[in-house]
């Protein structure tokens, strides 16, 4: 094609030529033929060496992606998109559903307990108000748990986010990416880092010397 | 001074059995008149519209956190004095720097025990 357009073009240069040879007896002839010929070269579309030598590097670059594009496809990233991320969350969810609910149940029989307790006197009562408010202190586990929980959950949506970002940017499977909001969601961008792992933590002693250390 | 236990105290956290713990603990100890909140921003209009004693809250709240509620409570001028708890599972030390510099009165780390919790209320009340 580029051929073909070049031999049209031709004719007006030579037009031209033509009209600046009769014009300009000075100009050597065989000078200018050598310079129309290079640019016409140019123009049918051959390449330099060097012109070559990126073409096949692009082409490289264009197979590479086609294996990678073939590869994540063979990964079923749909699968890790529409089923598994969405079942661990849903999962996860559930605990702490459910130890809600149970908690929930531990305490209003916790509650009960520390009624009766308040109806008896002496020792037993005593023991009764003691055992009852360790319950009350070991029930806590569901907030710290659920903290624990959302944090895993965060950490899944931003893995899915990361996973439909690849996706799109190798174009495998765009349309339900493009529903996706790529960014994680960032509603608990205010929040902190919940609970600490034990071997990290400072414990309420460290805290009071913190704070007493502040005068 | 003898602390004041018919005062109202307004806890707040987004966990409910959290709320329903530390209600209970207060019970044990004999403050009977507790309101909750489960967040930061429900929390500030039961302050300002309500008389409470002692506010002990949750840091990790959505929308408003426990760390916004406090820095609006100090620059409340009605509000300004009130004891502040923080009971979180946030134990960084900027965490409790952060808090310590926006005013909190006290600051429990979770899991906590009710010996802590009423150490931190009567250190708190007996500095009020």
């Amino acid at each position: 094609m580029k051929s073909k357009n070049g031999r049209r073009a031709t004719d007006p240069v030579q037009d031209r030529l033509a009209h600046a040879r009769d014009g300009a007896s000075t100009i050597d002839r065989d000078m200018v033929a050598d310079v129309v010929s290079a640019v016409l070269t140019t123009m049918s579309g051959d390449l330099t060496a060097a012109e070559t030598t990126l073409l096949g590097e692009v082409s490289a670059l264009g197979r590479t992606i086609a294996a990678a594009k073939q590869e994540i496809a063979a990964l079923r990233v749909d699968d890790i998109m529409d089923r598994d991320i969405p079942f661990a969350t849903d999962e996860l969810d559930a605990i702490v559903d459910h130890t809600a609910v149970a908690t929930n149940a531990i305490l209003e029989s916790c509650e009960m307990l520390d009624e009766v307790a308040g109806t008896i006197t002496g020792d037993a009562a005593a023991r009764l108000q003691d055992a009852v408010t360790k319950i009350y202190e070991a029930c806590s586990f569901q907030d710290i748990t659920g903290q624990r929980i959302t944090k895993v959950v965060t950490t899944l949506k931003v893995i899915e986010a990361k996973v439909a970002q690849i996706m799109t940017t190798f174009g495998v499977s765009a349309d339900p990416i493009e529903k996706r909001d790529a960014t994680p969601d960032d509603s608990h961008a205010a929040l902190l880092n919940g609970p600490q792992l034990p071997s990290n933590a400072m414990d309420q002693s460290d805290i009071d010397k913190l704070l007493a250390s502040f005068g | 001074m003898p602390i004041d236990k018919s005062m109202n105290v307004l806890i707040v956290d987004d966990y409910k059995t959290m709320l329903r713990i530390i209600r209970n603990l207060l019970k044990q100890i004999e403050f009977n008149n507790v309101e909750e909140a489960s967040d930061g921003a429900e929390a500030l209009s039961k302050l300002r519209t309500g008389n409470f004693g002692l506010v002990i809250s949750d840091w990790n709240m959505a929308p408003m956190t426990g760390l916004q509620l406090l820095q609006e409570v100090r620059a409340d001028s009605k509000l300004k004095h009130v004891p502040f708890i923080m009971i979180t599972a946030e134990s960084k030390t900027e965490n409790v720097v952060a808090a310590k510099q926006a005013g909190v009165s006290n600051y429990i780390v979770k899991p906590f025990n009710a010996e802590t919790l009423k150490g931190k209320i009567e250190m708190v009340l007996g500095h009020a």
